[in-house]
């Protein structure tokens, strides 16, 4: 492997509570390379948006640190950029605009006026959405939000791209069809790239390392899983491929038996007695 | 329309709706039916009870002898307004034969003093509250913009404000005079005290909803926008440019239309006590006079003064559409 670009070292952290300090994270270690594809992946409330975010810089670790290129991150910059789970576009700018924002404060003093313009453009093209330039994020679906987004976060040219959850609230046809271009445009530009999901089936066919996180409180790195599958990948016919199964089954079988979550839903009828509910594993 | 109206006017406006089949031509009808709908009621019943009513200046004026009262308020004016002219154009006169036999002359065109109109009044009341709300508005806003962006502040100015709002512009008027007297010595020209007096007061007022909306606007900004921003590493006046201004406009004009109507209240109220010049004077000099006709003349500013709160809330409610980014929102 080469060298580490992005290194996290013994992170934890730990938030303030009126029942006194809740450790939510702790000896969290990962090194990741130059152009790495890495999902975290563990069940909700485990704490992956709070080491995405530490990574970002948004969260100050209450031990141990990140180092990026051979830099401690204390705080949020566009290095690092992050596409958020439900977009956070400026709901009073244009398509352009937010991306101009963007790029208006990377490259002030860097690219002409007319570069940028081709910068901001190129990168919407990117994401396909140079159609509706002119239009407010309140007038387009929520996957063109998504896409805006991600465009938002590339034309940053970070070295490391973050994204919670990205296509979390999209219908699996746009998702589907967002996971080819994310995984077209990192082909292209070779970021580093760190997502959070919780769709096994995203995380196998996207990723070069999947990063399994045990339950918190004081959750960490259960167990790291190297995908092997030659790019660029196809998902059909990845589907009947044994391997591809192979490391969705190890996914599954870290959150559903390894770290199996069992806890009481209270359900919307009002039953007198909650109702307890195992997660299973769906049967193939 | 389930409306009780005169048989006669129905039945004129219902050919009317015949040849608007158009459901979006007859909705832009009703919307502009309605209304008058309900204003007709009221001339009615206000016709039909003012006469009822007997006071110790005759019976109370119905619609009919306030538009009458309104016309001859028209007619002062453009009277008061011919003798002045005639007064600037004797000067003139005067002057210039003066400076046919005297080129030295120092002599110089007085400004004419004639009895203000129910006219000027409004004018003058129209500047004074207008000034007085740029006041409030440029005041609050910064101020809240700040106070709402940092907690600590808010901690400090809440108890603050809370006293300072609920006020009444009664109370701030005595010391506001005496202040305003102290401070601001009277020199000829510039601005003159019952101005400042008038203006300040109005501000004081109307400060608190647009300051109280604009903290709670800027203090709600969603978190993932301020993320963006940290992201961005945007410099403290493009975070307010870009992120705080933007979010936090609704709150604000909600707020400034509030602070608006308040102002022009809180003058009325002003000018009546105070015996400064504007509408609220003009009514109160009526009510002093008690002539036959005064009840009429302050039934005419009374609904004056309610046309000029209409409009203004108008013109703020097209300013807000205007530079409201979320053209979905229905303002109301
Ligand atoms: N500011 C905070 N104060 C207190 N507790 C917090 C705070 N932020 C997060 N936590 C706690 O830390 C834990 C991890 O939260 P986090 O948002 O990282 O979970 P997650 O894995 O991203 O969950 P999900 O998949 O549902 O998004 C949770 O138990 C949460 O309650
Ligand atoms: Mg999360």
């Amino acid at each position: 492997m080469q060298k580490a670009q992005l290194q996290l070292s013994q992170v934890g952290i730990s938030f303030p509570t009126a029942k006194g300090d809740f450790v939510a994270l702790q000896n969290v270690n990962l090194d990741i390379a130059q152009g790495e594809f890495v999902s975290l992946i563990g069940h909700s409330g485990c704490g992956k948006s709070t080491v995405l975010n530490i990574v970002a810089g948004l969260l100050q670790a209450s031990t141990g640190g990140v180092i990026l290129n051979n830099k401690e991150v204390n705080e949020p910059g566009p290095e690092r950029a992050v596409v958020f789970q439900n977009h956070s576009l400026l709901p009073w700018l244009t398509v352009y605009q937010n991306v101009e924002l963007a790029v208006k404060q990377v490259f002030r003093g860097k690219k002409s006026k007319s570069e940028m313009r081709d910068w901001i453009l190129h990168n919407l093209a990117l994401v396909q959405m140079t159609h509706a330039l002119d239009k407010r994020p309140s007038e387009i679906s929520g996957g063109m939000k998504q896409r805006v987004g991600i465009a938002r976060a590339l034309a940053m040219q970070p070295q490391v791209l973050l994204m919670d959850e990205p296509f979390g609230a999209l219908d699996a046809l746009t998702r589907a069809h967002l996971q080819d271009s994310v995984m077209d445009i990192q082909a292209k530009l070779n970021n580093t790239v760190i997502m959070i999901t919780h769709d096994v089936d995203e995380a196998v066919l996207l990723s070069d390392r999947i990063v399994m996180m045990t339950n918190g409180p004081a959750a960490t790195i259960g167990e790291i899983l190297h995908i092997d599958l030659p790019r660029p990948r196809e998902r059909l016919a990845l589907s009947d491929d044994a391997r591809y199964n192979h490391y969705r089954h190890q996914v599954l079988s870290f959150l559903y038996e390894k770290q199996r979550k069992i806890e009481p839903l209270h359900t919307q009828t009002k039953a007198a007695k909650p109702a307890i509910v195992t997660v299973e594993a769906k049967s193939a | 329309m389930q409306i009780f109206l005169p048989a006669r006017w129905v039945k004129t406006q219902s050919h009317k709706l015949n040849w608007a089949k158009h459901p979006q031509t007859q909705l832009r009808l009703q919307q502009l039916l309605l209304p008058l709908v309900g204003l007709t009621l009221f001339f009615l019943l206000w016709h039909a009870v003012a006469s009822q009513i007997v006071t110790t200046l005759g019976s109370f004026p119905g619609p009919v002898a306030v538009a009458e009262q309104f016309s001859n308020l028209l007619d002062e004016h453009q009277a008061e307004q011919q003798r002045e002219a005639a007064f600037y154009q004797r000067q003139q006169a005067r002057l210039e034969q003066l400076r046919l036999t005297d080129p030295n002359s120092e002599a110089q065109i007085r400004p004419y003093s004639g009895r203000p109109t129910f006219f000027s009044q409004i004018a003058t009341s129209l500047l004074t509250v207008l000034c007085g709300f740029a006041l409030a508005t440029l005041l609050a806003i910064p101020a809240g913009v700040v106070i709402g962006l940092s907690p600590k502040l808010y901690a400090v100015f809440n108890p603050l404000i809370q006293l300072f709002k609920p006020i009444s512009p009664l109370a701030w008027l005595p010391l506001i005079t005496i202040l305003v007297s102290a401070l601001y010595p009277q020199t000829e020209g510039g601005l003159s005290r019952s101005f400042l007096v008038s203006a300040f007061t109005v501000a004081l007022c109307s400060l608190w909803p647009t300051l109280i909306n604009t903290i709670v606007g800027v203090s709600q900004i969603s978190p993932d926008l301020e993320n963006v921003s940290k992201v961005l590493r945007l410099r403290w006046v493009s975070h307010i440019k870009t992120i705080v201004l933007p979010s936090a406009i609704p709150m604000i004009f909600t707020g400034m239309r509030l602070s608006l109507g308040i102002a022009w209240m809180v003058l009325i109220a002003a000018e009546m006590l105070a015996q400064n010049p504007g509408l609220g004077k003009f009514v109160w000099d009526e009510f002093q006079n008690g002539s036959s006709q005064s009840l009429s003349r302050i039934c005419a500013a009374v609904l004056v003064i309610g046309v000029i709160g209409f409009v203004l809330d108008r013109l703020m409610l097209l300013l807000q559409r205007y530079v409201n980014w979320d053209k979905n929102a229905v303002l109301r």
